[in-house]
């Protein structure tokens, strides 16, 4: 913007009248963005800040008592006995879901990309198109897909041993079980992003490579990971804050599969706090552990914005 | 004739050889390579084929006509009825429950994402970092995080039970802000504006015949994205309502799931005829609108129009 100032500035009525324009564009900049304004103080700030005044907060009768609770909700959520399973469930899960989720990611694209022919473009919309089979359908099929009496997977599901859908619907199968309906539903999507950016690299580069004597593998991991790395933190970051917030899949697996409730109803932070809320009425705690999850997701944001430089917003803003 | 096909053969086996040469494989890694690709292709292809089928087979011939094949059409419209038959087709408001909210959110989002995108990639003016840096937090920080703070924030303003509830939450698209303001960013030239400025444009003007003529890949790119995250929505509608007439698909699927009795033996006294085939058809109806939109999209994602959102 300064270049254009500078360059309306040259003659001397604009350069009398430059103080008001500014304050005509800044009033416009603001008049632009009040909608989204609204919207971001309403439901971004609005609410981490209201849980922030929840968790101090002791209810009597349904009547919030604000800052009458002073720091017991914190140490209600510590010393509650399923706050420890709660938090060991989802490190577990995370532990599986996300070294899964990248490495399989990495691996099919490198594969898909090794080289192109006419099956590598129906293959990566089939990986894809299971992005549309997403939340309670995704759960829904995998429930009929681990059931050894109706899966097209049951050579498998037997070899393992199974026979019933109880026998696979297991507490400790539980982190495998959602992790691959993590990966069926939300693969294809980082897929196909992963393969876009390789298509980004210099194809004179890769031939260089080739006539040195690359092998195809030395190519995947010394050329082709190098340049998608920062997509691999994306992702990386994105599927950890994604993760750690499970919800949906253990609380639905709990109504469909065969009336074992296989997770309970407090199986991750998230099913705990919300189990806490709406079946014990203590929003006190339950916003103590909203925030958990809010910080938790916020070093991560600060670990993109700051550690790894990945947003540099002002080096890609025009000035 | 055994001949020609012989060379047509030995041909197409040496351009073979050529292409394989240049990607750098070996044969054996030729090979793997396809059986990975076709194992990965089992695992994303069977289930879908299971989901397509499986509408129209009864329970009987689910368990014993094997997995992957195909029942009766006549099957599907049975289905339907049963659909039709819980809670005086409750069904019919979750489909026009679904679209109104999905679309709404679209289309609010879309309109208000866009001039901020813009602004914070053109202006400099006091508050933008701030807007920004929040804008990367809330991006990251999954809504979901704030779900349960957010229910109690609407109570106080008696909008719980409410479509808004659902709508209004999630029209706040932060990664769209970031997508336009990316895209404003690397591809609005700013020589033409600084010229539309001496003309007289005022900054309405620029917006409207400069920058938003130009933002037409970046409009579909948002609302496929919106699209994807509203349509699938399941925690924010299952926090936010009440009534099963006001539920979107995600939540009345899980709702019809819960009260199969095929799935649910505690439910087992309820004389609801529900079976698996039926709960199959509402994951096709509600999987069908987006694989179409998907299978469009993905050549957007493809050639890189993401690519400007995570560039050095």
């Amino acid at each position: 913007m300064e270049k254009s100032a500078k360059f309306t500035g040259v003659t001397k009525p604009d350069e009398v009248t430059r103080p008001r324009k500014k304050i005509i564009r800044y009033l416009s900049a603001y008049l632009f963005s009040l909608p989204y304004l609204v919207l971001l103080l309403a439901f971004g700030v609005g609410p981490a800040i209201y849980a922030l005044i929840i968790s101090f907060t002791s209810y009597k009768e349904g009547q919030p008592q604000y800052f009458a609770a002073g720091l017991s909700n914190y140490s209600k959520a510590v010393s509650d006995f399923r706050f420890g399973s709660a938090i060991g469930n989802i490190a577990q899960f995370l532990i599986i879901s996300i070294p899964v989720g990248i490495f399989g990611v990495i691996i099919i694209a490198l594969l898909l990309h090794a080289r192109q022919g006419w099956y590598t473009d129906f293959l990566r919309t089939l990986y894809f198109v299971p992005g549309a089979v997403a939340g309670p359908t995704a759960i829904l099929l995998a429930i009929f897909m681990f059931d050894p009496r109706l899966s097209p997977f049951a050579p498998l599901l037997k070899a393992f041993g199974y026979q019933t859908i109880s026998d696979v619907a297991k507490l400790q199968n539980l982190p495998v079980m959602i992790t691959l309906i993590g990966f069926f539903s939300g693969a294809g999507g980082w897929i196909a992003i992963f393969y876009g950016a390789l298509q980004g690299v210099s194809k004179e580069l890769l031939e260089a490579a080739l006539i040195d004597g690359c092998s195809a593998l030395q190519l995947a991991i010394r050329i082709k990971l190098p340049m998608i790395y920062r997509y691999v933190v994306f992702m990386l970051i994105l599927t950890f804050a994604g993760n750690i917030q499970l919800f949906a899949e253990p609380l639905i697996l709990n109504d469909i599969s065969s009336g074992n409730t296989i997770a309970g109803p407090t199986y991750s932070p998230n099913m705990l706090s919300y189990f806490l809320a709406f079946n014990e009425g203590n929003f006190g705690t339950a916003a103590v552990i909203s925030l958990l999850m809010v910080l938790v997701g916020l070093l991560g944001a600060f670990i993109i914005i700051y550690g790894t430089k990945f947003y540099d917003t002002d080096a890609t803003a025009a000035s | 004739m055994r001949t020609i096909s012989g060379t047509g053969f030995g041909s197409w086996w040496k351009q073979q050889q050529l292409h394989r040469r240049r990607s750098g494989l070996s044969l054996g890694g030729t090979v793997i390579r396809f059986v990975l690709l076709l194992i990965i292709a089992l695992f994303f292809g069977l289930p879908l084929l299971w989901l397509v089928l499986a509408p129209t087979k009864n329970e009987d011939q689910l368990y014993n006509l094997g997995s992957i094949s195909f029942g009766s059409w006549g099957r599907i419209g049975e289905a339907w009825d049963h659909l039709l038959g819980f809670n005086n087709a409750a069904i019919l408001s979750w489909i026009t429950n679904s679209i109104f909210y999905t679309l709404s959110s679209v289309i609010l989002s879309v309109i208000i994402v866009v001039p901020v995108g813009y602004v914070l990639a053109t202006m400099r003016f006091p508050g933008r970092g701030l807007i920004l840096t929040l804008t990367l937090i809330t991006m990251i920080v999954p809504a979901s995080a704030l779900v349960l703070p957010l229910f109690l924030e609407l109570s106080l303003v008696g909008l719980v039970d409410t479509p808004w509830a659902v709508i209004l939450p999630a029209a706040f698209f932060p990664f769209g802000v970031y997508l336009a303001f990316i895209y404003y960013a690397s591809s609005l030239p700013t020589d033409l504006l600084s010229a539309a400025k001496v003309d007289g444009c005022n900054e309405w003007q620029l917006f409207q015949q400069i920058a938003l003529p130009l933002a037409v890949p970046l409009l579909g790119l948002l609302a496929f994205l919106s699209f994807n995250a509203n349509w699938n929505n399941f925690f924010l509608p299952f926090v936010m309502l009440n009534q099963d007439t006001m539920y979107n698909l995600p939540v009345g699927l899980a709702t019809l799931a819960a009260n199969t009795p095929a799935l649910h033996p505690a439910f087992a006294q309820t004389d609801s005829p529900m079976i698996k085939g039926d709960l199959a058809l509402v994951g096709l109806i509600m999987s069908i609108p987006v694989a179409l939109v998907f299978i469009f999209a993905q050549r957007f994602i493809v050639s890189g129009s993401l690519a400007g959102s995570v560039k050095e």
